[in-house]
Formats: structure tokens, C-alpha cells, sequence
């Protein structure tokens, strides 16, 4: 046993670094590192800089653009893209719907989707989630009817983060209505620019707008366009499932925003001294950093065991879990650091008052935003809840 | 030792809550939040109407003579409500600050108009550097002729924006963080050398950074004796300490409502999802800390006019410490277990969420009272040495 990474992958550790060095703007670097919102821009700009160099879907088969790293590379380049803070690649692409269509989907569709999906000349939303059917996907009820070389597809998604960035939506629908629950399910990849799709907005506590409702009315879709079989679809969801889980511990993540939490409490003052020397608030980010620790050197173990197992760990569930918990924690954090400057509304979204000076500290802004807006990463991607009944019935045997 | 409401304050509790019932739901809220003060001005008039904006004075200056149970009922009843309108920035402070600090003649000046609903106060208070820290004054006062000159900038005043008069506090002696050489001043919201800049809070209300460049003040604006106002400023944050309590339970009461109401209505699964016991244990958990808060902030109503300044300070500490964890552990808990629902600007469950957030970063949050009630010895006296 060695917790050292070898020579050449401190070689590749260190190239990794470099090039987020050198490569990230600097203002998309920056809204990382206050912890703002993102514009569609910066995603793609940044995107197709990891794409230039080949790097922007890693984890791919080779023939479709990937590395071939192993899978302790692909973790340090994740960590380091995450740590410089640099955006991750659109997860909806290249994590859910890109490794679904290399698994199940047709020559066809790799062909025409995976380059662009690389490339982010498509940006993709995932559209899963009904009014309906939340925690429990598979009472979904958007229909698809067979109408010769088409579906027609009726009824709602919700939650669709970036819906109204959206060139393409991969759809959970029933195709058949016979079937019972999740064996009715079928996979469809649709072009939101079809006739019959209307995207609303759906404002957050934060203000934001990153997520929207998502409305089909006889919205006809190509029999092409469905991935692998009729009635399989819930298998490829859940394959997506898997993948989308691995990713959401946001290790990396967390150690940029810990980075900044004490920039900033180094910054802000509490009575005579800094806040950082303030022993009750350095003893809690310590604390966390422990959780941290301990989450890096699980996610490690399960990267090792990854070596050898070549599928997802259902122990991908315990990184869900205790990676949200800590980036709440640390957002948490934040927003006690900034003390009072929680309070102000930030108000850069109003287009009268976007050049007059931020009420308070510059770097208090985004972080009540952030703070109410990280509540979603314990919501999404299967609850945390529904995370512990998978350990309590994949792991435990309960 | 009773600890029920007597007649008056049912009816007084029942008619606040009547009248925020019929007046201010969540579709009335968004409108008022739309209106040029960021409130509704009718419904103030109404509150006026009421007796509430005299609860606090006594009946000769037009008020009620309530105390601190009066003031918790109907904070509580506008945390129910998400109320908006600055009650506490001219009842509980601008008048607390008045009622106990002015002379007579400003008193009787000033009062009856806070009542009558035509007079809004805001105390001018925190400042850039001062965090939580009540003594931590830069402004200065400088005597000048028969009144005084100020200068500084003032941060987070709350309802700032819209006050006819401003509470200032401003140093006349002493270092930054001394507690002695404080003075309070009031001045008119739109007086020479006083500049405002109003904008919006994370949980919907309204404050204002206030600049003083060359502000004058004539002598007798000045509350109690110059010097000598901190004991005065921090009995009544203390007191606006008590009521925030009291609001944060009616806030967190709601939120915990709303979230067993959804537990019982929302299906997964073919079932309510309250019927999950996972569910029904943290929907437990949240009543637990509902009902420590509420304890807490009945604890505060009743000791925060104990005599002894560190005695209440100590209450009112712990009261804070409470509802700031409490009222932490039910919001978060509240959207969790609304799923997706719980994040929507459109429900009302996440603005609870964010006005019991803020009420944590006023005046001190669970951690500065956790760390100042330690350093006051705590609640439990240790065994007296016989
Ligand atoms: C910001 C954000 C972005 C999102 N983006 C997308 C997206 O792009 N595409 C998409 O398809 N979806 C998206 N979602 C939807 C997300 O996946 C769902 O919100 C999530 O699955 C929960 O479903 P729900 O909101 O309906 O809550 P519900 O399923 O109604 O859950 C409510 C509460 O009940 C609990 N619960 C439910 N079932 C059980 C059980 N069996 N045992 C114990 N507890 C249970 C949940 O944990 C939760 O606390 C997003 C959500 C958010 C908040």
C-alpha cells in the first residue's frame, strides 16, 4: 500500500496543473473562485478549450475522444480542473447522456451526437423529472406513440436544469402504456427546436433561473432518435444514474472552496483580529476538513477498486451523501464568515444598478445566493434519502 | 409562575393574526414587496388601527403599555405571516430607544406620531468593521456650538430606506471599541449631510447604507446622557433580540406546518411520503427544535427586562444561540424534505428558509451569543464554595 502517486503521475499531476494554470480565462476562473453564477458562455468557452487539448471527455473510449488514462489519472485531472476551480465539462453531455449513447445508443447516433456533445456544439438537458415523479422515476408519465417512423411525444418534465440553454433533451417517456411501471420506459434523444416543446422558467430561492419546466405537446420525434430498445430505457437510466452519482462528491470542489472560506476569513474581522484566528470558527472549518480527508480517501479507494471491478460502486452512494454534506457544510461556512453581509440581495441580475458598488465586503455577494442555492445538491441526483435506502438495500441487504 | 396567556393577549394574538390572515397572504406579500417602499403602507395604517405600532409606550404618549409578551405575540404572528413592514426598525428599536432614552418632551413629540403610524424610525448603528460587536463605533460626534457635528457611515440599517428619522450612534469619546463615549442622536432621515442608499435583503425586507458627512444634530436630539449610551443600545438590541426570537418561531411554526402538510399530500412511490419513517423521524426532529425555540424565545420575552444587565444578557445570549440553530436545522430540513419544491421562489417555504437565515446574521449570530454566553460563565452557576 502507498497513498503516494507514482513518479509519473506526479508528472501528469503536475502537466494537469500547468495547464489549468495557463489555459482557464481568467474571469471564468474568477466566478469560480467567488462562487458565481456561470454564464452559458463560460461553460462553452471553457469546454471546448478541455476539447482543444482533448481532455474534455476523458473518461470516453479513445475512438470517441477519450484518454485512456487510468482511472487514477482521470481522478487527478478531475481533482485538478475542480481545485484551479475550473467548470466542470456540461455534465449533462459528457457524464449522462454521451457514455449512455457509447453503451446502448446506434452507430448513427455516436456518430452524429458524441463529437458535438465533446465539442459542446450541442448543449444537452436531462429530462427526467415530472411533477410526478421525483424520488420515484419510474411513475412517469410523459407518453410516446408510435406513428409510423415517429413517436409523438405528450406531457411534462420539470426540474431540466438549463432547458433554456438546451439544443437537445434526452427523455425518459412510456411508449408503451401496457407495461408496467419500469419495464414501459423508452430513451429518447430530441431536438428542443421540434415544434410542441415550450420551456418556462422556474425561479430558485437564490434567484436564479437554472432550471425550468418542460412542456410536449404532440411533439413529433424521429424512431431514430430513440437509444437501444423500446422498453429498455430504464436500464440506460439507471446506468446514467450510476455514472451521475460518481462525479457529484465534488472533492475538488470543496478544497477550492475551503481555499477561499479562509481567504475570506483571513480577510473579514471579528472584534480585534482576524476571523481565521478566531479559535471557535478555525476549529469548524478543521472539522471539516477531516470529513474532507476522509471523503478524498474514500473516493481514492473506490478509484482503486475501480481498477479492477471496470463498473460503478454502489458504494458511489456514501460519496453522494457525504460530498453534499460537505459542500453544504462549507457553504455554510461562507455565508457565517460574511457575518452580517448575508444580508444585502445581491442585485448585478438588475440592469439599472449593475455598476454601483456592492453593498458591503466585494466577496460577500454571491454567498447567501450560495448558500440557499446549495440545498439542491442533497435534492438532485437522487436525494440523499433515496441514496440511504440504496446502502440499506444494495449494500446492507435490507 | 404562569405561563399562559391572559384574556387581553389571546384577543390581542387572535386579532394580529386575523388581520394578517385577511390582509397579507403570500400573493398579497409579493405585491407589497413590489410597492415603492417594499411594503404596504394601507396595511401600517391598519396596524396603527390596531394598537400595535403604540404596544410598547405608555398610554399617555398614545400607546398600549404591552410588554415583552405583547411584542413576542405579535412578532411571532408576522414571522407566521413573513410580515415586511419595519415594526421592529420603529417599534422595537427607533421606539425602544426612544421610550427609554428620551427626555419627556421628545418623548411626548415623537411617540404618539410612531403610533398614529406616521412617524418610521431606523436605528443607524452597525458599521463596516464592527460585525456583531455592539460597542464597536467609529462615527464620531464632535461638539459644535450648542449641538454636535457627525460623521460616518453606517451599514445595514434596517428599514434605513423609508424612516422619517434616523437613531444614530456616534462616538463623543474613547476608543473605536470602547464601550464608554457613545452618544445617540436622532436626525431627520433627509437632514443635511446625510446621504441613503435603500436596497433589498435576502429575505425580501428593505435596508440602508447611511453616509453622515458634517450631519448636525441640535443639543436636545441627543438621547440620555452623552457618553453614556451603550447600556441603553444593548438593552434594547436585546430587545429586538427577544422579538427576532419570537418572529423566528412563527417563521420556523409555519415551515414545519407546511412541511408536515406536504409530507401528508406529496405522493411517491404510491404513497404520501410522510409515509416513510425516515420522514416522520426528521418531521420529529423538527417539532423538537420548533418547540426549543419557542421555549427559548418565551424565555427571552420574559428576562428581557431583568434588571441585572448580565443576567440578561445571558437569557437573551442563549435565546439566540437557540433560535439560530433551530431555526437552521427546520429550514434546511423544511426544503430537503419538499424536494425540488422546497427551492422554488414561487413557494413559500423557502422564504421562511431565508428570513430565518437573516434573523440568524442580526444582531449577532448563534456563534457570537454561544461565545459571549461563555465568557458571561454560562447559565448553571457552579457550586458556591461554602
Ligand atoms: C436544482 C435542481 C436541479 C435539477 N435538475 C434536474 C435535471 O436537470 N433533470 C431532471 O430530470 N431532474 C432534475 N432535478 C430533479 C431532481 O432529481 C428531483 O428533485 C429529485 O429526484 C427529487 O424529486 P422531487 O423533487 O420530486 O422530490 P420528492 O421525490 O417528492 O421527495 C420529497 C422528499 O421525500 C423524500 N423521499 C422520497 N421518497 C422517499 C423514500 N422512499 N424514502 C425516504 N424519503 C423519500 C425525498 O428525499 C425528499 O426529501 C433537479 C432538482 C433540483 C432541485
Amino acid at each position: 500500500m502507498d497513498l503516494r502517486f507514482t513518479p509519473d503521475e506526479i508528472a501528469f499531476r503536475d502537466e494537469v496543473r500547468a495547464f489549468m494554470r495557463d489555459a482557464l480565462p481568467a474571469p471564468i476562473r474568477r466566478k469560480m473562485v467567488e462562487a458565481r453564477r456561470l454564464e452559458k458562455d463560460d461553460i462553452v468557452t471553457w469546454q471546448r478549450i478541455l476539447n482543444a487539448r482533448g481532455w474534455a471527455v476523458p473518461h470516453w473510449p479513445v475512438a470517441w475522444g477519450g484518454t485512456g488514462w487510468s482511472p487514477v489519472k482521470q481522478y487527478i485531472f478531475h481533482e485538478e480542473l475542480q481545485q484551479a476551480p475550473a467548470p466542470d465539462p456540461l455534465p449533462f453531455g459528457v457524464n449522462m447522456v454521451g457514455p449512455v449513447i457509447i453503451a446502448f445508443g446506434s452507430e448513427a447516433q455516436k456518430r452524429r451526437h458524441l463529437p458535438r456533445i465533446a465539442n459542446l456544439d450541442d448543449w444537452w438537458c436531462q429530462g427526467f423529472s415530472e411533477p410526478g415523479a421525483g424520488s420515484d422515476l419510474a411513475s412517469l408519465k410523459t407518453t410516446a406513440r408510435r406513428d409510423g417512423d415517429s413517436y409523438v411525444v405528450n406531457g411534462q418534465k420539470t426540474w431540466t436544469t438549463t432547458a433554456q440553454y438546451a439544443d437537445w433533451i434526452f427523455c425518459l417517456v412510456r411508449a408503451d402504456p401496457a407495461a408496467k411501471k419500469q419495464q414501459g420506459i423508452s430513451f429518447l434523444l430530441i431536438d428542443m427546436k421540434t415544434p410542441g416543446i415550450t420551456v418556462r422558467p422556474i425561479q430558485t430561492i437564490d434567484g436564479g433561473r437554472e432550471v425550468n419546466e418542460v412542456f410536449f405537446d404532440d411533439v413529433r420525434v424521429p424512431v431514430e432518435n430513440r437509444v437501444g430498445e423500446e422498453n429498455r430505457g430504464w436500464d440506460y437510466a439507471k446506468f446514467l444514474l450510476g455514472n451521475e452519482r460518481t462525479g457529484i462528491a465534488r472533492i475538488g470542489t470543496s478544497k477550492a472552496r475551503i481555499r477561499r472560506l479562509k481567504e475570506i476569513a483571513a480577510l473579514e474581522r471579528a472584534g480585534d483580529k482576524p476571523l481565521i484566528e478566531d479559535e471557535r470558527f478555525r476549529t469548524k472549518i478543521a472539522a471539516v476538513e477531516v470529513e474532507l480527508k476522509a471523503l478524498e480517501m474514500t473516493q481514492l479507494r473506490v478509484v482503486a477498486a475501480a481498477r479492477e471491478r471496470n463498473e460503478p460502486d454502489p458504494a458511489s452512494s456514501i460519496l453522494k451523501i457525504k460530498g453534499s454534506e460537505i459542500q453544504q457544510a462549507v457553504s455554510e461556512l461562507l455565508l457565517e464568515a460574511i457575518g452580517p453581509y448575508a444580508l444585502p440581495e445581491e442585485t448585478h441580475d438588475d440592469a439599472d444598478r449593475w455598476n454601483e458598488p456592492p453593498i458591503g465586503p466585494e466577496w460577500a455577494g454571491p454567498l447567501a445566493p450560495h448558500y440557499f442555492n446549495w440545498r439542491k445538491v442533497s435534492i438532485y441526483g437522487g436525494s440523499n434519502e433515496i441514496q440511504k435506502n440504496i446502502i440499506a438495500k444494495a449494500i446492507l441487504g435490507l | 409562575m404562569d405561563l399562559s396567556l391572559t384574556d387581553e393577549q389571546r384577543l390581542l394574538k387572535e386579532s394580529v393574526e386575523r388581520l394578517l390572515m385577511d390582509r397579507f397572504g403570500f400573493e398579497a406579500r409579493q405585491r407589497f414587496m413590489a410597492e415603492p417602499a417594499g411594503w404596504s403602507r394601507a396595511l401600517w395604517q391598519s396596524y396603527a388601527e390596531l394598537g400595535l405600532l403604540g404596544l410598547p409606550f405608555e398610554e399617555k404618549h398614545g400607546g398600549v403599555g404591552g410588554g415583552p409578551v405583547e411584542t413576542m405575540i405579535v412578532m411571532e404572528a408576522f414571522g407566521r405571516a413573513l410580515a415586511l413592514e419595519p415594526f421592529l426598525a420603529t417599534v422595537v428599536l427607533g421606539g425602544g430607544l426612544l421610550r427609554r432614552g428620551a427626555d419627556e418632551a421628545m418623548r411626548s413629540a415623537l411617540i404618539p406620531k410612531i403610533a398614529r403610524g406616521v412617524l418610521l424610525l431606523a436605528f443607524a448603528h452597525a458599521e463596516r468593521q464592527s460585525r456583531y460587536d455592539l460597542a464597536d463605533v467609529a462615527t464620531t460626534a464632535r461638539r459644535d456650538g450648542g449641538g454636535y457635528v457627525l460623521d460616518g457611515a453606517k451599514t445595514l440599517v434596517i428599514h434605513g430606506d423609508c424612516a422619517d428619522k434616523l437613531i444614530v450612534s456616534a462616538r463623543l469619546a474613547g476608543a473605536r471599541r470602547d464601550r464608554d463615549g457613545l452618544g445617540l442622536f436622532v436626525i431627520d432621515a433627509d437632514a443635511a449631510g446625510v446621504s441613503r442608499r435603500g436596497y433589498r435583503t435576502v429575505d425580501g425586507l428593505r435596508a440602508a447604507e447611511v453616509v453622515l458627512s458634517g450631519a448636525r444634530v441640535g443639543a436636545s436630539e441627543i438621547l440620555g446622557e452623552p457618553g453614556k449610551a451603550f447600556p441603553l443600545i444593548a438593552q434594547v438590541a436585546d430587545e429586538a433580540i427577544a422579538a427576532l426570537a419570537a418572529e423566528a418561531v412563527g417563521a420556523m411554526a409555519a415551515t414545519h406546518e407546511m412541511t408536515v402538510d406536504y409530507l401528508k399530500t406529496r405522493k411517491q412511490f404510491g404513497v404520501p411520503i410522510g409515509s416513510f419513517q425516515v420522514l416522520q423521524h426528521r418531521a420529529a426532529e423538527m417539532l423538537i427544535a420548533l418547540e426549543q425555540a419557542r421555549s427559548m424565545a418565551l424565555f427571552a420575552a420574559m428576562m428581557v427586562e431583568e434588571p441585572d444587565p448580565t443576567e440578561r444578557r445571558r437569557a437573551i445570549a442563549a435565546a439566540k444561540v437557540q433560535i439560530g440553530r433551530s431555526g437552521r436545522f427546520v429550514g434546511q430540513q423544511a426544503i430537503q424534505l419538499h424536494g425540488g419544491m422546497g427551492m422554488t421562489m414561487e413557494y413559500k417555504v423557502g422564504h421562511y428558509f431565508k428570513r430565518v437565515t437573516a434573523i440568524d446574521a442580526l444582531f449577532g449570530d448563534a456563534d457570537h451569543h454561544l461565545a459571549e454566553l461563555a465568557r458571561l460563565g454560562g447559565l448553571i452557576g457552579a457550586r458556591e464554595a461554602k
